[in-house]
Formats: structure tokens, C-alpha cells, sequence
């Protein structure tokens, strides 16, 4: 700790080139931190997805519809505690352009199947009792400034009504929040039976189903044996519990790793190459001021941890700096790919950190090493 | 000696004495090599998916949907408009007379993609025979042509590329019913490669469907679309929208253009402000390290012209010969690759293309870093005080 004046003074010997190394470093580890948050991100929203609650969705694609008779069948599969089932809607406020994420279902299973959801019995009993009744997301409400007792008109491009009218009429009985805020409350849920009868197509179907089941660790056994009731039918299943659902969805995206990967990976390279280099040659050309302090009486070991010191020093600010700046950009970023409410995992800025060190020592250390069997009297001299 | 002369005896000894130092320039091409590199492989990535999506449309062919649909899959069309819609002034005809409209079907299956087993969809597009009139780029590699009827599917060559068990004679699981693949074909890279082509009829009956997703039309001449435009839209018993197939690609490419347009300007904001940074330090570094040889130059006689344009032709020269290098690692190693980008309704399925343009930008950008890196240096250089640079030890 006594040396950090000399380390310090040792740093701004040559302004330009510290600034400069401090700008490159601090580049590499906002990209680095921006990256790897995004990806750590994601494993956590996937983490945080149930183990004991399974997805049933048509085998063929998520877009065909399963018939409502099924919901009797995978009641009766042992394991099972309770079923519920969504309809996806599809729809928009007034423009094309509005739209908004709408979905039917049997209100009264709503708690057993996501107690998750915060929302007061009284707006379940006003569902139950309000055939075109709607609950809509705390974030939904405050986007759009509705509340309860609100008349909504929504329109379909998709589903169209018996009566042959465009607008699809509901009023708001209540508003949940839910997800512990982890993911956005902005959904509109209707009553099924309504919107089944008033439906000139597709009537007696739905979208997905959803199991809860009270052992996780059988989950895979549980969602074999539903599947395994419509094998060979003309509505075959696919259950999957949530977390690998939501893995399998991510890896639909595309077969991007190997792209992003190599990315960072040329990235980071390329910087810290450069960067490495430059530290490299500032410890060559200070090794007559390195003699100097051996003259001093400084040992060969305090030569090479001041050499070490410094780069440390140099490379750990810079990697701070710029994971500082990729968390006080992670909020914004992870609202634009609709994870908002995340933040940087602590094991990002560790591994950071880390990176910053093994860097530090790769480019000081050959030099300072070197320092250990220099002849003082040729150093002093040049030479 | 006059200004040129020595602006070219000083560069030149620069220039043949690179090879001493080695060490230090090699430095910058590899680091420039890698941010040119990484730089030309994002914007090809997103140059070539916009390219695979625009490409699906052509200026004659125009697409109706239901009045409010943003894509086709979300679209509804009933029979009683289809034949309306048929009957539009504006459309073309077949060599047979009828109109050159099909009214087309969208479904979606799960298949595995080859590269890694993972589940994906792939878009299945049932069309009418006028089809063949509508999508003369649509062409046979492999196999036969479905037959209406039979439950006989085409395969796009990039689906073909992506994914398992779509060869001929492969068999694949849609709504309650098996079809068989008899064919492979390219529609010059555009979206419908990444698709399976079908008979719409068969596919409706197949998914007891009675509504079609869309229309597809062949327009008489490019300049009849706003007539077909206006008899749709203003007809009282319609509700649909109709659309250029251009614009109507273009606006389904805006969504990924906007996240891919954000991430390409992220990296290449970063790797050129890291460039520039690092730049810069390799060649204040490697001009300090010569401050003495450039002092002695000086105290010969050499002007300051001459210092700085030696310092910043070595800069050119090796932020241009890095630069070739990276763009070089970058077509060799993603050029003509295969890469897939889903989501629950489909893959699309597309090429990337590294063009001349995309390299040629590239290494300008190398240069310009090279030259602004090596400026600031240069003019340091010409500037210190020529007795107190010949004593300096670095």
C-alpha cells in the first residue's frame, strides 16, 4: 500500500498513452459487460420459470387449435392438481398499429394455475358474473389510462363475430399485476365462454393448455403420459414444463451463439491485444527508471510487483469503468429486448474483473520479469 | 531538395524500413484485421437478412390481407371476398384467361434443424395454380411439381438446407394428415425458400379451413396497382387491405432491421471507438520509439512535411494491409453461410452475402481510423524540439 504513490506516479509518466490504454480497455468491458449481461439475463428469466406448471400445445406448430374435450382427459392424469387453458386472441385498440396482447380463458382457474398473479377475488367474481367483463394488466392500465368500469371496443383481423360486427365490446372489471413485476402486466383476459359462442370459426377450441402438477421432478413422466393420451389422434399434444419450453423458444431464435460468440470473441481479442502490446512496450522502455529504483535498494520482487501493480491497477479502473457503464446501461438495454425489470448479475462484473487481471498480468508480466537479471550499470547506461 | 523530394526520400526509407520493425507493426494490422473483420461480418449479417426479405417482392404483384392485418398468418379472408377480389380490374391474366390471382393458405410445422436438433418452425404456404403465372421465379432443383389433390408438398431450398427429413420422398406430419415431399425448389433467395409449397384446396380440406390468409395477384403492368387499389378499398361488401408486395415485405423486415440495426450500430460504434483508441496508442507508442531517428532526420535538414507524411503513409499502409487481411477472415469464414432466424410461425432461412461494397467500406473505414490514429503521433513528431529529442531515451 506504501507504493501506490510510486505506482500512481508511475501510471501518468506518459499521460496520452494511459489515457489512451484506460479508453480501449474501458471499450472492451462495455461490450463485454453489455454481452455477457444480456446473455446472463436471459438465464435468469428461463430460471425463473415454473418446473411444476406444463405447457400443452398442439404437436404440429403453436398455431393449430386444440379441441376443449381434452381438458376432461388430462384432468384425470395422476399427478395433475389442477388445469387451465388460453385462447390467444389477437387483437387492436381502434388502430392496427395498437395492439394489444389479448387472450381468453375460464377466469375461476386462473389462481390455481398462476398464483403468481395478483388479483382480488372481487374481479373474479366480476368476471364470473360480467359476460364481456375483461381484466387488464397493471401496466396495460397505466399505458393506456383505463380503470374499471371502462368500455372497450377491440377489433380481430383474425377472429370475426356471428353477428357480423367489427367491434368486439368489453368492459374493465378489474386489474391484476403479477410476476413480481419481472415480466410486464399487459394483458387483456376475457371470458372464454363469450368469446367461444360469439365466434364464427374455431368454435370448441383452444390455443394451449396448462397443467400444474405436484411433483417437478416427475414432470418429464407427467408430460409423457398427457402426450401419450392423444397419440395417434388427430390432435396430437406436446407437453413441456415451462423452463424448457421457454429454452426450447430461445433456441428457435436461431443459430445464433456461434455468430455472437465469435464476436465478442474477435472483440475482445482485438482490444486487448492491442492494449496488452502497449503495456508491453511502456514496461520496456521505463526499464533504465526500473534500475534506478534498484539502485535504490528495491528488490527484484518489488520491482516486478510495482510492474505488476501498475498494469493491475491500469487494467482493473478501466474494466470497472466500463462494466459501471454497461450496468448503467443494462436497464434500458434489457427493455429493448422485453426483459425489463433485470439487472447485471454480480457474476458478471466478477468475471470482468477477472478478465481485466489475467490481461493485466499476460502484458506486464514477461517485461517485469525480465527486470529480475538486469545489470543495473547497462541499464542506467541505455544499453 | 525540394518538398516533394524529400516528402518522398523520408517515406520511403519509412516505408523499406518497416520490415525492422515488425514486431510493432504487425501489431496494427492484426488489431485493425480484427475490428474490420468483425465490423464487416454484422453489417453483412444484417444487410443480407434484409436482402432476403425484400427480395421476395416484386413491383407488379400485389398482396390483399384483412383490413388491419399486420402480417399474413394474422389475416382472414372469407370465400365471398376471394372472388371479388378476383374480379378486380387491374389484374392480369393466365395464358388459359383466368385472372392471375391465388388465394393462399399459411400454416406452420415444427420440424428439427439439422445444425443442432433444436425444434424450429417452418412456414407452409398452400397456393393456387395461377401461382405458376403469379411466381414465375419459382423453380424446380430436384423432383416434381405437387399435384393438386394429392397430398404432395415442394420444399424450399433453404428449408431443404436447415432442416431434417425434407428429402423426397420424406414424409411430414401437418394438421391430421401425412405429406409427402416430391420436390425442391428456388425462388432466386427470397422468403418463400425457407417455406413448403402446396396446393392451397388440399391444404384447406386437409385443415377443414374454408377462409383463406391472403390473396396474391398478378398485376397487368406495375402502374394497374392503383386501380386494383381502388375498387378493393372502396368496395362496401370489402374489409381488406391492399399492399404493393415490396412494401408489403418491407414492413414485415422493420422489426428485425430495428433490433439488428441496433446491435450492428452497437458493435460497430464500439469496435470503432476501440480501434480508434488503440490506434492511436500503437502509433504514439511507435513513434516514441523512434523519436531519436526522427530527430536526427530533422537535424539533418528534413522538414517537418516530410516527418509527417512518412509517419502517416506507414499508418496507411498497414491500416490498408490489416484491413484486407480481417475483410479476407471475414468472407472466408461467413460468406455463403446458412443461417436461420425463427420465431413460433417460421424460419427464414438466408445466405450471407459479404459483397465488394461491404468489403471496399470496410477497408475505408480501416483507413480512416489509420490515418486519424497516425495524424496526431506525426504532427507530435514533427513538432518536439529536435536537441531534446536527440537526447531522449524514450
Amino acid at each position: 500500500m506504501k507504493y501506490l504513490p510510486l505506482i500512481w506516479a508511475g501510471l501518468w509518466r506518459k499521460r496520452v498513452r494511459t489515457i489512451l490504454t484506460l479508453m480501449s480497455v474501458v471499450v472492451a468491458f462495455v461490450l463485454f459487460g453489455v454481452m455477457h449481461g444480456v446473455t446472463a439475463g436471459i438465464d435468469q428469466i428461463v430460471n425463473q420459470m415454473s418446473d411444476s406448471r406444463l405447457r400443452i400445445q398442439s404437436r404440429v406448430n403453436i398455431t393449430e387449435p386444440l379441441p376443449y374435450a381434452q381438458l376432461a382427459r388430462i384432468e384425470s392424469v395422476p399427478g395433475v392438481m389442477s388445469v387451465g387453458f388460453y385462447n390467444f386472441v389477437g387483437a387492436y385498440y381502434r388502430e392496427p398499429r395498437n395492439g394489444i396482447s389479448a387472450g381468453a380463458m375460464d377466469i375461476s382457474r386462473l389462481k390455481a394455475m398462476f398464483p403468481e398473479v395478483a388479483i382480488s377475488q372481487e374481479a373474479i367474481d366480476a368476471m364470473a358474473q360480467t359476460r364481456n367483463g375483461a381484466l387488464i394488466g397493471q401496466d396495460l392500465a397505466k399505458e393506456r389510462g383505463w380503470k374499471v368500469g371502462d368500455r372497450i371496443p377491440l377489433r380481430s383481423t383474425i377472429w370475426m363475430r356471428k353477428d357480423g360486427a367489427q367491434d368486439w365490446t368489453f368492459e374493465i372489471v378489474g386489474i391484476y399485476s403479477g410476476f413480481d413485476g419481472k415480466v410486464p402486466s399487459n394483458e387483456f383476459w376475457i371470458n372464454y365462454q363469450y368469446f367461444d359462442e360469439e365466434r364464427t370459426f374455431g368454435n370448441g377450441t383452444v390455443t394451449l393448455y396448462f397443467a400444474r402438477i405436484n411433483e417437478p421432478a416427475r414432470s418429464a413422466q407427467i408430460a409423457e403420459q398427457i402426450d401419450g393420451l392423444f397419440a395417434n389422434s388427430p390432435n396430437e399434444t406436446q407437453t413441456q414444463n415451462e423452463r424448457d419450453w421457454l429454452r426450447g423458444r430461445i433456441a428457435q431464435i436461431g443459430n445464433m451463439a456461434f455468430f455472437v460468440n465469435a464476436i465478442i470473441g474477435a472483440v475482445m481479442f482485438t482490444l486487448l491485444f492491442l492494449t496488452g502490446n502497449t503495456m508491453m512496450q511502456s514496461v520496456r522502455e521505463r526499464i533504465p527508471e526500473l534500475a534506478v529504483l534498484k539502485t535504490y535498494g528495491f528488490s527484484s520482487a518489488a520491482v516486478v510487483s510495482l510492474v505488476l501493480g501498475e498494469a493491475l491497477v491500469l487494467c482493473g479502473a478501466a474494466a470497472a469503468i466500463g462494466l459501471g457503464i454497461a450496468q448503467a446501461a443494462s436497464p434500458s438495454i434489457f427493455r429493448a429486448i422485453g426483459a425489463g425489470g433485470l439487472s447485471l448479475p454480480w457474476g458478471v462484473i466478477g468475471s470482468g474483473l477477472g478478465v481485466a487481471a489475467i490481461v493485466a498480468i499476460i502484458s506486464a508480466l514477461p517485461p517485469a520479469w525480465r527486470t529480475q537479471r538486469i545489470s543495473i550499470v547497462d541499464a542506467l547506461a541505455g544499453r | 531538395m525540394s518538398v516533394l523530394n524529400q516528402i518522398g526520400a523520408v517515406t520511403a526509407m519509412n516505408l523499406r524500413s518497416i520490415p525492422r520493425r515488425v514486431g510493432s507493426s504487425s501489431v496494427i494490422v492484426i488489431g485493425i484485421a480484427g475490428v474490420v473483420g468483425v465490423i464487416v461480418a454484422v453489417f453483412g449479417m444484417t444487410r443480407s437478412l434484409s436482402q432476403a426479405l425484400v427480395d421476395t417482392g416484386r413491383p407488379d404483384r400485389a398482396i390483399v390481407l384483412r383490413s388491419g392485418a399486420q402480417n399474413e398468418t394474422s389475416s382472414t379472408l372469407l370465400v365471398d371476398a376471394l372472388a371479388t377480389i378476383r374480379n378486380a380490374p387491374g389484374v392480369a391474366r393466365t395464358s388459359a384467361g383466368d385472372a392471375a390471382a391465388s388465394a393462399e393458405m399459411l400454416a406452420s410445422v415444427n420440424l428439427i434443424r439439422r445444425e443442432d436438433g433444436a425444434q424450429a418452425a417452418v412456414g407452409v404456404r398452400g397456393v393456387e395454380p395461377t401461382s405458376a403465372t403469379i411466381r414465375p421465379e419459382v423453380k424446380l432443383v430436384d423432383g416434381r411439381m405437387f399435384r393438386p389433390g394429392l397430398r404432395e408438398t415442394i420444399v424450399g431450398r433453404g428449408a431443404h438446407h436447415e432442416f431434417n427429413n425434407l428429402e423426397i420422398g420424406d414424409r411430414v406430419g401437418l394438421r391430421d394428415s401425412q405429406w409427402t415431399v416430391v420436390g425442391v425448389f428456388e425462388s432466386g433467395g427470397d422468403a418463400n425458400e425457407s417455406r413448403l409449397l402446396t396446393d392451397a384446396q388440399t391444404l384447406m380440406s386437409a385443415y377443414k379451413r374454408t377462409a383463406a390468409n391472403s390473396v396474391t395477384v398478378l398485376l397487368a403492368s406495375e402502374g394497374s396497382f392503383d386501380e386494383f387499389k381502388t375498387a378493393l378499398t372502396t368496395n362496401p361488401t370489402l374489409s381488406v387491405s391492399v399492399e404493393r408486395e415490396r412494401d408489403y415485405y418491407q414492413r414485415q423486415s422493420e422489426d428485425a432491421n430495428t433490433f439488428f440495426g441496433l446491435v450492428t450500430t452497437f458493435v460497430g460504434v464500439i469496435m470503432a471507438l476501440g480501434a480508434l483508441f488503440a490506434a492511436l496508442n500503437t502509433m504514439y507508442s511507435a513513434v516514441s520509439a523512434r523519436t531519436v531517428e526522427i530527430a536526427t532526420l530533422r537535424a539533418i535538414g528534413f522538414g517537418a512535411g516530410g516527418v509527417v507524411s512518412s509517419v502517416l503513409a506507414e499508418a496507411l499502409l498497414l491500416s490498408f494491409t490489416g484491413a484486407l487481411v480481417g475483410a479476407g477472415v471475414a468472407w472466408l469464414l461467413f460468406n455463403g453461410n446458412t443461417v436461420g432466424i425463427g420465431n413460433t410461425v417460421g424460419t427464414l432461412v438466408f445466405q450471407m452475402h459479404i459483397t465488394p461494397a461491404l468489403l471496399g467500406s470496410g477497408v475505408l473505414l480501416a483507413c480512416i481510423v489509420g490515418l486519424i490514429g497516425g495524424l496526431l503521433p506525426a504532427l507530435r513528431a514533427a513538432r518536439m524540439p529536435v536537441a531534446t529529442a536527440l537526447r531522449a531515451t524514450a
